[in-house]
């Protein structure tokens, strides 16, 4: 792709010197860590608010309702959640990855697309499947289940990711100094995967804290079950607030302890030339008995669903696709989908050009306000802001204004990941030439950086969609009047054990996130340079 | 902002006019906001009903009893709301005591028989649900079967028995408890029930369950065992209602209220939906419907299927005295929320 050069601008012969480059440059960083800086104040909304709230309510009262038996055991719920649900997804995703991108399992692409595909089945909507396929599912054990099910993708992908991206030569020094197969496995290639490993864990913790359908329906009761519950009885009273300041307090601990897993440690190559692509083993009569792995688990996190919304839809036949009930909703999510990607990418924007082009302390520090705010919970998010909007921001009051903005800030993280790698790859070289040909700094940027990194834009604003699709607590706590939106609707009607009219608006839902999905696939591959 | 290329604005543009269009569009066709905690199907078919016959429009937002009035308080004058429509009581209260409702004339009023409205007259009851113990005929016996509400904090009732306590349904049997027994047997009465009971979110729910054979009983309202009877009866083959009545707290009938708020700006209108309500067609879609909820306006008549509302024996609950504030205070203690 060539970038037009613009006509030179022709200055009026009166006009000032134009800037030096280099001082125009420079005005370039500081606007945009101007609008970094903006972004990152909106993004301690939330902290701000719970500290505030904290203060208002006053000690006594706050203590109260932290430190009392309803909450000892929310914590131990969720913490027995967390410890059950990670090792086995854990273990599942290397074995997977591996056996995907390693083996000579027969069908490994298909069942590697199978094991992405659970993404876009939205984990409400999986656990409504399992009810429907088990009502007396529920406690612990069935959240642990369908969570490993629902959220395991988020593992796998980057696993699958980093073990495609290893140097084999490193396994083949290993083997050389005479480990055996199963050995270089857990001493060459296991601590390889260390970041892979932890960034997707920590994805999945704070997956495990924020989500609402899922436990609502199966009868787990977490912190943010609980908020929504004390929201469902006296709105943003003191005690769901004080829930969500514990509930705070659970995933920035959870960020802490990543980055203490996570460690230092340099994992890039060294020396000259590409690594080769590692070879697959051959599992022999083995890989038959492989196979049976991604099979068992595609048919319990597809199959299930697919049978048991399957058999809603034809239970209700025709009558459940009303069908101008099903084409509002679903033009209501597609609007809110497309405006929160933008919102979302045009915030992200500022933050992701400095990671690339002027990294440094402040810069770190914006940078770290912009990821914190994605680990919080909808519930957290959108009782900040119905509080904040209906006490000091009235005409921002269940607009769809406000509801952008919650999306904004929980999938700010996603956004910026996408742009960081896109900006990355546009040579900064071409933004210099467009600024010295007369281009504004801002302007070069968005007009030459932006449409070069414009298939990574795509790619996370795809993302940001996915997640506005299937968002359910901010979207019922902030929507303006009326609003119905297909996640919101299918929740109403399970509500009413309307499980039939629920199955059609669960099927729109996924067939909206499956290609978002597929493409996510492509990318992970194309990434790691297939 | 000229830093920014017009085709990036140009986008932007297009994609916050988009969304802010469905918005627009809501607002300039104005007709009347309703904050609705009712069952949706009902409240979907009185603003229908009073839609076609007016032409006024009506526009829903959902949300629990307690949520809603709780929001409603937070909005005080700049509330969008302008009828406020119930399961029950106490949230009424809650919004009343905060002095936002209008005063309802009294041709409203006089549709509906005193003991179904607060003697204020700033609300108005429009249906009303019983409670009942649906229980499973497999498990139980007539003989078995608990003689009062109270009965349930009985040891033997361990593990037999499940209610929704983060309901309003419920928390409003408790609010009628707190009312005639006192504050002391209502806080060791909840205190027993986090020990006895299962928590189920929402009453079909629990009945889902005891028809399953999960646990034994439930106390829940009366219309969901004839609302899932009318249509599969698959929730419900396996279970039976136990009335209370004697005045037990357990033969408390609920009263679903509306309400027109002091800050509403179509206050005409507001009036003429709460007045259709409570009125001859809105009583008759009760009778008619598949809410199976008790029509309460004089001379109006309920689903004959329904149990006679003169032989459920309620206690005398004056609706304005149910605390909703102290229930969830209660209840919080009781570590049930």
């Amino acid at each position: 792709m060539t970038v037009q050069a613009q006509p030179l601008r022709t200055y009026p012969v009166l006009a000032a010197q134009p800037l030096p480059l280099r001082r125009v440059r420079q005005l370039a960083a500081k606007s945009l860590f101007g609008l970094a800086a903006l972004v990152s104040l909106v993004t301690l909304l939330p902290l701000g608010f719970i500290l505030w709230i904290t203060v208002q309510t006053g000690g006594e009262t706050a203590s109260a309702l932290i430190f009392r038996a309803r909450v000892g055991e929310l914590l131990v719920n969720t913490a027995l959640l967390e410890a059950l649900t990670l090792p086995p997804c854990i273990a599942l995703a290397v074995a997977l990855a591996w056996l995907t991108e390693r083996s000579d399992v027969p069908g490994a692409r298909l069942w590697s697309w199978l094991t992405v595909a659970p993404l876009a089945v939205p984990a409400f909507v999986q656990s409504y499947a399992w009810i429907g396929v088990a009502p007396g599912m529920h406690g612990l054990f069935a959240a642990v289940f369908v969570s490993v099910l629902a959220y395991l993708p988020f593992l796998y992908l980057p696993v699958a990711a980093q073990l495609r991206r290893l140097d084999p030569a490193m396994e083949d020094a290993a083997a050389s100094l005479g480990l055996t197969p199963w050995r270089v496995f857990l001493r060459v290639v296991l601590p390889q995967l260390r970041i892979a490993l932890c960034g997707g864990s920590l994805l999945i913790g704070l997956h495990l804290l924020a989500e609402y359908g899922l436990y609502a329906m199966i009868r787990f009761d977490t912190f943010t079950t609980a908020i929504v519950d004390q929201f469902q009885s006296s709105y943003n009273g003191p005690a769901a607030n004080m829930l969500a300041g514990v509930l705070v307090v659970s995933c920035l601990g959870l960020l802490g302890l990543e980055l203490l897993i996570r460690g230092d440690a340099r994992y890039a190559r060294v020396g000259s030339g590409a690594p080769r692509p590692a070879s697959r083993r051959r599992l022999g009569r083995a890989r038959w008995v492989a196979m049976l792995l991604p099979l068992a688990l595609s048919g319990l996190a597809l199959g299930v669903p697919a049978y048991a919304l399957g058999r809603w839809l034809i239970a209700g036949g025709s009558g459940i696709w009303q069908a101008s009930e099903l084409a509002s909703a679903f033009g209501e999510t597609l609007l809110y989908a497309a405006g929160g990607a933008l919102a979302t990418t045009l915030a992200a924007i500022p933050m992701a050009w400095l990671s690339v082009r002027a990294p440094g302390r402040l810069q770190r520090v914006l940078e770290g306000c912009h990821y914190y705010v994605g680990a919080l919970p909808g519930v957290v998010v959108a009782l900040a802001l119905v509080t904040i909007t209906v006490r000091v921001a009235l005409p921002l009051y269940q607009t769809v204004a406000t509801v952008l903005l919650a999306y904004g800030l929980m999938f700010l993280p996603r956004a910026l990941v996408g742009l960081r790698a896109g900006i990355a790859q546009v040579p900064v070289e071409l933004e210099r030439a467009a600024i010295a040909l007369g281009r504004r700094p801002v302007g070069a940027i968005l007009s030459v950086t932006m449409r070069l990194a414009a298939p990574g834009v795509a790619a996370c604003m795809a993302l940001v969609a996915m997640g506005v699709t299937t968002e359910l607590t901010a979207t019922l706590m902030l929507a303006p009047n009326g609003t119905r939106t297909l996640a919101t609707e299918f929740w109403a009607l399970t509500n009413e054990l309307d499980y039939a009219a629920a199955a059609p608006y669960a099927a729109l839902m996924i067939a909206l996130s499956l290609p978002l999905t597929a493409l996510l696939h492509a990318q992970s591959r194309r990434v790691a340079g297939q | 902002m000229t830093l920014m290329p017009s085709s990036l604005m140009r986008a932007a543009a297009l994609a916050l006019i988009l969304s802010g269009a469905s918005h627009a569009v809501r607002a300039a066709d104005e007709g009347i906001t309703v904050y609705n905690a009712q069952h949706e199907s009902l409240t979907k078919a009185w603003a229908d009903g009073f839609t076609k016959e007016t032409g006024i429009r009506v526009t829903i937002r959902k949300g629990g009893d307690t949520e809603l009035a709780n929001q409603i308080v937070q909005e005080g004058a700049a509330s969008p709301a302008d009828v406020f429509v119930t399961e029950n009581s106490p949230a009424m209260v809650l919004v009343e005591k905060a002095g936002l409702f209008e005063t309802l004339p009294k041709d409203v009023l006089a549709q509906v028989p005193a003991n179904f409205q607060p003697s204020s007259g700033r609300w108005v009851g429009v249906a009303a649900r019983s409670t009942v113990f649906v229980y499973d005929t497999r498990k139980l016996k007539e003989a078995d079967l608990p003689k009062s509400l109270l009965d349930l904090a009985d040891a033997k009732w361990k593990g037999h028995w499940a209610a929704s306590p983060s309901g309003a349904d419920f928390q409003a049997i408790v609010g009628a408890l707190l009312e005639l027994k006192g504050e002391k047997v209502t806080a060791e009465w909840l205190k027993a029930m986090k020990a006895n009971s299962t928590a189920y979110r929402g009453n079909s729910v629990a009945m889902k369950a005891v028809n399953a054979g999960e646990v034994d009983g439930a106390v829940i309202y009366h219309y969901y065992y004839f609302g899932d009877q009318a249509k599969t009866g698959e929730n419900s083959s396996n279970v039976r209602l136990h009335y209370f009545r004697n005045g037990d707290p357990g033969a408390f009938l609920s009263t679903s209220g509306a309400g027109v708020l002091a800050s509403s700006k179509h206050k005409e209108q507001a009036e003429a939906f709460v007045k259709w309500m409570a009125g001859k067609h809105g009583q008759a879609v009760l009778r008619d419907g598949d809410s199976f909820e008790y029509a309460i306006a004089t001379g109006a008549e309920s689903n004959p299927k329904l149990e006679p509302i003169a032989q459920l024996h309620a206690p005398k609950v004056e609706p304005s005295k149910l605390d909703s504030k102290k229930v969830s205070e209660l209840m919080t203690a009781a570590g049930l929320l």
